[in-house]
């Protein structure tokens, strides 16, 4: 059997809704777990729904994500032009990863809790203090990792408005190409230069560490390291911030569930798992993989070269992987979710993400437990035109 | 001299089930039950097996030399 002798369906089914599910993924994990699809650039690919499937697909070293400068199908209009590390396999992913990865380890992720807690409590005292009702995605979820991501590297926070433009446009699934194409050569010239100014001042930021790694070691090209600074300034607050006002809308507007952290506070690390799972972050399925040889995936034939995608949203409501799958159960005690993928490219800032979620969520409930939506939750305005979901503004009461 | 040999260990306690170490080098690593678990105890030198080590979020792999136990990664 050949890939052109199956008719595909355009994928995403649908503009995401708000954080619902696209219903034709149950029957599809029931009865065909890999389907043929058209992917809104570069052609078909096959789609796995299955949770066994998609952790294979993420895992299995037969599955490529360098897709770099290939017209591959993908849901963002721009082909990739620089290797990164979610667009490199072994052995040259493990090179770059294992120069950022001990910055991001548990460990060391703990020790900045302090320091993250007195940053929520600053941004809710300046919220307060402006009186209820406030906009909490500008107040506390955009702030927020932001500031962190900043320190970490060593990128200005002043800079925020002018970044945080070009990096809302990488994740565009759809507008002008030349304008996405600038934001990218902004944020590359926008790194080179503080890169630059390294090489006269050094500094003890993740990104003085990898300049070092670089200049005294070779150990990345010029390229990579600029890739890299952009990778992570991205990848450290688009994702947070969006799915921090994600969580705290399904709690606010799900009756009970505010309440029950509120009377419960110490649910609040198993309820981040909870919505990490249940919660559909990704309007469609992210990074393509290409199979680099034959194979079978979900009793479907794979040639070399075609591309896979995944559904993460799908994977996370799989009944086979999760009892009472759609329902929302803060207190969920076995929750191997793949939210933040699964593999070598598993999630660098996972620990810190789920840090700063915990704390701020928790912050919440401690210092506002009558915390409320200020509009009725349909009228919360949400974006559709992004890869990953997330609401235009949070207005909130207290 | 004896030929050098690693011990690889990972703490169950830890483990996460990230698939990091399984994806870096899947000869040495394989998940069971969502825990990683090394294919081999001992093995012969490997520079991708200190990678893993290396790169594994929980810092729940080590890397030992056989005989002296002493730490070859990861690095804390
Ligand atoms: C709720 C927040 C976050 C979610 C849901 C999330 C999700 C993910 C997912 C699903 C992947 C794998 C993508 C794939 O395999 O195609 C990934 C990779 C990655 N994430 Fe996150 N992420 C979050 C926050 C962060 C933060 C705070 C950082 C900070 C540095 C970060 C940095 C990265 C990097 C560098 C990669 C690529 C890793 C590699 O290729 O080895 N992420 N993330
Ligand atoms: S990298 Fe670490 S946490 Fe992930 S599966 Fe391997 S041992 Fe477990």
């Amino acid at each position: 059997m050949t890939a052109t002798s199956h008719e595909a369906t355009p994928y995403p089914f649908a503009t995401a809704e708000r954080l619902s599910v696209h219903p034709k993924l149950t029957e599809l994990r029931r009865e065909q777990p890999v389907l043929r699809v058209t992917m809104p650039y570069g052609g078909d690919a096959w789609l796995a729904t299955r949770y066994d499937d998609v952790k294979t697909v993420l895992a299995d070293p037969r599955f490529s994500t360098n897709t770099v400068g290939k017209d591959v199908p993908r849901p963002v209009p721009l082909v990739q032009t620089h290797p990164s590390i979610l667009t490199m396999d072994p052995p040259e992913h493990s090179r770059l990863r294992k120069l950022v990865a001990k910055a991001f380890t548990a460990r060391r992720i703990e020790r900045l809790r302090p320091r993250t807690q007195q940053i929520v409590d600053d941004l809710l005292d300046t919220m307060i203090a402006a009186g209820s009702p406030g906009n909490l995605a500008e107040s506390l979820n955009w702030p927020l990792p932001i500031t962190i991501i900043c320190e970490l590297l060593g990128v200005p926070f002043a800079d925020r408005e002018r970044f945080r433009r070009w990096t809302d446009l990488l994740l565009a699934l759809a507008g002008d190409e030349e304008e996405i194409r600038q934001s990218r050569v902004n944020l590359n010239e926008y790194l080179a230069g503080l890169i630059a100014v390294r090489r006269s001042e050094p500094s003890d930021d993740l990104l003085g560490e990898l300049v070092t790694a670089r200049d005294s070691d070779g150990r990345l090209s010029e390229e990579e390291l600029v890739t890299f600074g952009v990778t992570l300034l991205v990848a450290g607050h688009e994702t947070t911030a969006n799915q921090t006002g994600n969580f705290i809308y399904l709690l606010l507007s799900t009756p009970g569930l505010w309440d029950q952290l509120v009377a419960d506070p110490a649910l609040v690390p198993s309820a981040v798992e909870e919505l990490l799972r249940i919660v559909p972050l990704g309007a469609s399925a992210g990074f393509p993989r290409i199979a680099t040889e034959d194979l079978e995936l979900g009793g479907q034939h794979i040639a070399a070269g075609d591309a896979v995608v995944v559904d993460m949203n799908s994977a996370n409501w799989d009944e086979s992987a999760f009892e009472r799958p759609t329902e929302i159960d803060l207190a969920r005690s076995e929750n191997q979710h793949v939210a933040f993928g699964h593999g070598i490219h598993h999630c660098l800032g996972a620990q810190l993400a789920r840090m700063e979620m915990q704390i701020a969520i928790a912050t919440l409930v401690r210092r506002l437990p009558t915390l409320h939506l200020a509009l009725p939750a349909e009228q919360v305005e949400w974006r559709t035109d992004r890869l990953i979901r997330g609401v235009r503004s949070l207005p909130v009461a207290w | 001299m004896t030929e050098e040999r690693w011990r690889i260990t990972v703490d169950a306690g830890l483990c996460i089930g990230s698939a990091v170490c399984v994806g870096t080098v899947p000869s040495h690593f394989a998940l069971k039950d969502s825990h990683s678990v090394p294919v081999h105890e001992v093995v012969e030198p490997n520079e991708d097996v200190l990678a893993a080590a290396e790169s594994c979020p929980m810092e729940a792999i080590r890397v030992l030399r056989v005989g002296t136990d002493e730490v070859l990664a990861p690095e804390l």
